[in-house]
C-alpha cells in the first residue's frame, strides 16, 4: 500500500526546544489513524505540520509524496482545528462559496448549495454566521472541511465539544470518506470512541512516537492497555 | 574559544584606537578652514561606514537563515543590527555636534542626514519587533523577512532623498572623489579609525551573539519545564 | 497502486497557474470587501479619522494663504498614511476569530494570492478614503484638485498600491504579535518614506496649473520602482511570512 502520509525522522523545534523528536510515521492510504497522547505531547503540532501550517526543521514529511506546504498537497487536505474557520459576518452560503472558490472548484455555487443541504443549513443559508447556534456553526465547519472532497482529513480533537447531531454527521462523513479511499488522521483524548473508528493508532509522548500499529481487538476491550504498556511512566 | 576571539578583537581595537587618538589629537594639525572641530570626521565617517556595512552583513545573514534554517545566523544578524544601530547613532550625534559648530544648527534636512535617520528608524523597528515575539524560530523567520525589506528600502530611501534635497558636504574619501580634496595623512587616519571601529564592532557582536544563544537556551529550558 | 485516490479531481481542475492565482487573489479581496461593506469597521474608522485630521489642520496654518497649495500634497498623504494603518491593522486581524487564518492557510490558496488579495482589498478601501478626503479637502481649503484628473488618478493608484502592499505584508507579519496595533505603524512608516516623498511631490505638482513634465516623470518613476520592488519582494517572501 502506498503511504498517504509519511514522516521520516522529522524534528520540530521552537528555538532550541524540540517539540517533535525524530518522528517516523507512515499512514497508509485509506486508513484511519488515531493520534493519542497527553496534552502537550505534540499531537496538534504534528497535525499542523501535516496541514502545511507550521514548518518543521529536520527530516522529511510528505503528503501524497508532496511537501505539506505545497499547493498540490493542500489541494488534498481537509483540516479542522480547534476553531471552526468560518467568517462571522458572512452568511453560510457565502462562507462555503468562498472556500470552494479558494479551493479552485469551478462549480462553486452548486457545491456550496449541495453542502448546505447536506448539513441541514439550506433554510438559513442567507443568515450571517454571527446569528448561528453552536451546533449550526459546527455543522458549517464540517461542510467547510469536506467540501472539496479531500483525500486526507486532518482533524484535531474533532469529537470534543460537538453536539449529538454534529457527532452523527461527522461519523457519517468519515465513514463515507473512508469508503471513497480517503485517509484520516485525528487526535483525541476519548480512547473508546477513537478505537471504534480507527484502523491504526499512534501514541505520542513528549514529542516522540512510542507506539504505532494496527488497532487490535484487545484495545477495544481494554482501552487503557496502550497507555499502560507503552507510555514511559517515569516521564510524567 | 569565542570568548578568546572577542577579547583578542577588543584588545586589538583598543590598541589601534589608542594609536589613532594619539595621531588625531597630537600629531595632525588643525584643519585650515574649520580648526579643531574637523577631527570629528575621524569618528563620524568610520561610524557611518561601520553601520552601513553592518546592515548589509545582516541582510546576508538573514538570507542565510532563511535558506538554511540555522538559528545561529539569526542570532548573529540580530547582534549585528543592534551594534550597527549604535554606530549609526554615533554617526548622527557626531554629525550633529559638528553641524552645531560649523553651521550653527544641530540638524538640517539634508539627504544624507535624513537617510541615516531613516535607517536607524527602520532597524530600530527590527529590534522592537524581535522583542515582541517570544518563540525563537518564528522570531527568526519574521525578522529575517523584515531585514530583507529594510535593506532593500534603505537603497530606495537613499536615492529618493538624494533627489529631494542635498546640502551635506560632498564626499571626502578619494575612492569617491578621485583624490585631491583631503590631505593623505588625514585620509589615512579615517581608514585607521574605520579598522579600529570595525574591530570593536566585531567584538561587541560576538559578546551579543553569546547572549542570544544563552537567551535561546533559557527559552528552551522554560519550555521543557512547562512540558513536563 | 493507481488508486492513490484523489477524489477531489472531479472538480478540482488546476487552471493555468497565473490566471488561477489572480482569480484566487480576487476571491480573497472580494470576500474582505464583502465583510467590510457589512461591518464598515475599517472604512468608518479610517474615514472619520481622516476628516478629523483635515479639520484639525485648519488650526495649524492660515487656510486662505497661497501656502496651502504648496503643502497640500504633504498634508493629504500624511492623512492617508495614518488612515492606512487603521485599515491595515484590520486586514489580517479579520482572520483571527474562529481561526479563519488556519483554514485559509491549510486550503489550496497560495500564500502569494492571499497576500496580494489582502493588498487589493487594502487598495480599494484606502482609495475610497482618499477620494472622500480629497472632496472634503477641496471644500475646506479651496483647493482645485481636479485640474489634471487622469494624472492624479494614476499617481494615487500607484502610490496607494505601494502603501497597500507594504500594509498587507506587515499586517501579516505582525498579526500574531503582542502589541500588534503598535508594531505595525512603527515598522511601516520608515519603510514608506520614499513612496510618500514621491506621492507628496507629484500631488503638489498636479495641484498646480502648469506642472513640470520632467518632475512628474521623475517622481512617477520612483513610485513605479517602489511598487515593483515591494510587490516582487512580497511575492518572494509570502511563504516565509504566512506560516504560523
Amino acid at each position: 500500500m502506498p503511504d498517504a502520509i509519511a514522516l521520516e525522522h522529522a524534528w520540530k523545534f521552537y528555538g532550541d526546544y524540540a517539540a517533535l523528536r525524530d518522528l517516523t510515521l507512515r499512514v497508509d492510504a485509506g486508513s484511519c489513524c488515531a493520534l493519542l497522547g497527553r496534552n502537550g505531547a505534540g499531537k496538534t503540532t504534528l497535525l499542523r505540520i501535516l496541514a502545511g501550517l507550521s514548518p518543521f526543521q529536520r527530516g522529511r514529511v510528505t503528503v501524497f509524496g508532496q511537501s505539506p506546504n505545497s499547493e498540490k498537497a493542500r489541494e488534498q487536505v481537509g483540516f479542522l482545528g480547534h476553531g471552526i474557520g468560518v467568517y462571522e459576518d458572512l452568511s453560510a452560503r457565502e462562507n462555503l462559496h468562498f472556500f470552494a472558490r479558494v479551493a479552485g472548484i469551478r462549480n462553486s455555487n452548486t457545491i456550496a448549495n449541495d453542502w448546505l443541504d447536506r448539513v441541514g443549513l439550506a433554510r438559513v443559508a442567507a443568515m450571517p454566521v454571527r446569528q448561528f447556534s453552536r451546533g449550526m456553526r459546527q455543522r458549517l465547519a464540517l461542510a467547510r472541511t469536506f467540501l472539496h472532497t479531500p483525500g486526507v482529513l486532518l482533524l484535531d480533537e474533532p469529537f470534543t465539544s460537538l453536539d449529538d447531531r454534529a457527532i452523527t454527521m461527522l461519523s457519517d462523513l468519515l465513514t463515507e470518506a473512508r469508503q471513497r479511499g480517503a485517509t484520516i488522521v485525528f487526535s483525541t483524548h476519548q480512547l473508546r470512541e477513537a478505537f471504534a473508528i480507527a484502523s491504526h493508532v499512534a501514541l505520542i509522548e513528549n514529542g516522540r512516537l512510542c507506539y504505532t500499529g494496527e488497532r487490535t481487538p484487545e484495545m477495544l476491550d481494554d482501552p487503557a492497555l496502550l497507555y499502560r504498556r507503552y507510555m514511559d511512566a517515569g516521564a510524567a | 574559544m569565542r570568548e578568546k576571539i572577542a577579547i583578542g578583537l577588543a584588545i586589538a581595537a583598543a590598541g589601534l584606537l589608542a594609536y589613532d587618538l594619539y595621531q588625531i589629537f597630537l600629531v595632525l594639525p588643525d584643519e585650515a578652514m574649520q580648526g579643531a572641530i574637523y577631527r570629528i570626521i575621524f569618528f563620524h565617517v568610520p561610524a557611518a561606514i561601520t553601520g552601513m556595512i553592518g546592515y548589509f552583513v545582516a541582510l546576508t545573514l538573514s538570507v542565510l537563515y532563511l535558506s538554511s534554517g540555522k538559528l545561529r545566523w539569526d542570532s548573529l544578524a540580530a547582534s549585528v543590527v543592534e551594534v550597527s544601530v549604535i554606530f549609526s547613532v554615533v554617526n548622527i550625534v557626531t554629525g550633529s555636534i559638528w553641524a552645531r559648530v560649523i553651521w550653527g544648527i544641530w540638524w538640517t534636512w539634508d539627504y544624507r542626514l535624513t537617510s541615516a535617520l531613516v535607517c536607524v528608524l527602520i532597524f530600530s523597528g527590527y529590534l522592537m519587533m524581535r522583542r515582541a515575539i517570544d518563540e525563537p524560530t518564528q522570531r527568526a523567520r519574521l525578522s529575517s523577512a523584515l531585514c530583507i525589506f529594510g535593506c532593500v528600502d534603505v537603497v530606495i530611501v537613499w536615492k529618493s532623498i538624494e533627489w529631494f534635497r542635498n546640502n551635506h558636504p560632498g564626499p571626502v574619501l578619494s575612492i569617491r572623489t578621485g583624490g585631491g580634496t583631503i590631505d593623505p595623512a588625514m585620509e589615512r587616519m579615517i581608514y585607521f579609525n574605520l579598522i579600529a571601529l570595525l574591530l570593536m564592532a566585531a567584538a561587541l557582536v560576538l559578546v551579543r551573539t553569546r547572549q542570544e544563544a544563552t537567551a535561546r537556551e533559557i527559552d528552551s529550558l522554560r519550555r521543557l519545564a512547562n512540558a513536563a | 497502486m493507481p488508486g492513490v485516490q484523489t477524489p477531489g479531481s472531479s472538480h478540482v481542475r488546476p487552471l493555468p497557474a497565473m490566471i488561477g492565482s489572480v482569480r484566487q487573489a480576487l476571491s480573497v479581496a472580494r470576500k474582505d470587501l464583502a465583510i467590510e461593506l457589512r461591518t464598515k469597521e475599517s472604512l468608518n474608522a479610517a474615514g472619520a479619522f481622516a476628516i478629523a485630521i483635515l479639520l484639525l489642520l485648519s488650526f495649524v496654518f492660515d487656510v486662505t494663504s497661497e501656502e496651502t497649495r504648496n503643502i497640500a500634497g504633504g498634508l493629504l498623504w500624511l492623512v492617508f498614511a495614518f488612515a492606512g494603518a487603521l485599515v491595515f491593522n484590520r486586514g489580517f486581524a479579520r482572520e483571527l476569530p474562529n481561526e479563519c487564518l488556519d483554514a485559509l492557510l491549510a486550503s489550496p490558496l497560495s500564500r502569494a494570492s492571499l497576500l496580494i488579495g489582502k493588498a487589493i482589498a487594502n487598495l480599494a478601501m484606502l482609495l475610497v478614503v482618499e477620494f472622500v478626503s480629497l472632496i472634503v479637502f477641496g471644500i475646506f481649503y479651496d483647493i482645485r484638485w481636479w485640474l489634471h484628473p487622469g494624472e492624479l488618478a494614476a499617481a494615487f493608484v500607484l502610490a496607494t498600491w505601494g502603501i497597500s502592499v507594504v500594509g498587507a505584508v506587515f499586517g501579516a507579519l505582525t498579526v500574531n504579535l503582542r502589541l500588534r496595533e503598535l508594531m505595525l505603524p512603527v515598522i511601516i512608516y520608515p519603510l514608506l518614506i520614499p513612496l510618500l516623498i514621491a506621492a507628496i511631490e507629484i500631488t503638489n505638482l498636479l495641484f498646480s496649473a502648469q506642472p513640470s513634465q520632467a518632475d512628474q516623470l521623475l517622481w512617477g518613476r520612483l513610485l513605479i520602482v517602489f511598487d515593483v520592488v515591494f510587490t516582487a519582494l512580497a511575492l518572494l517572501l509570502a511563504d516565509t511570512i504566512l506560516i504560523t
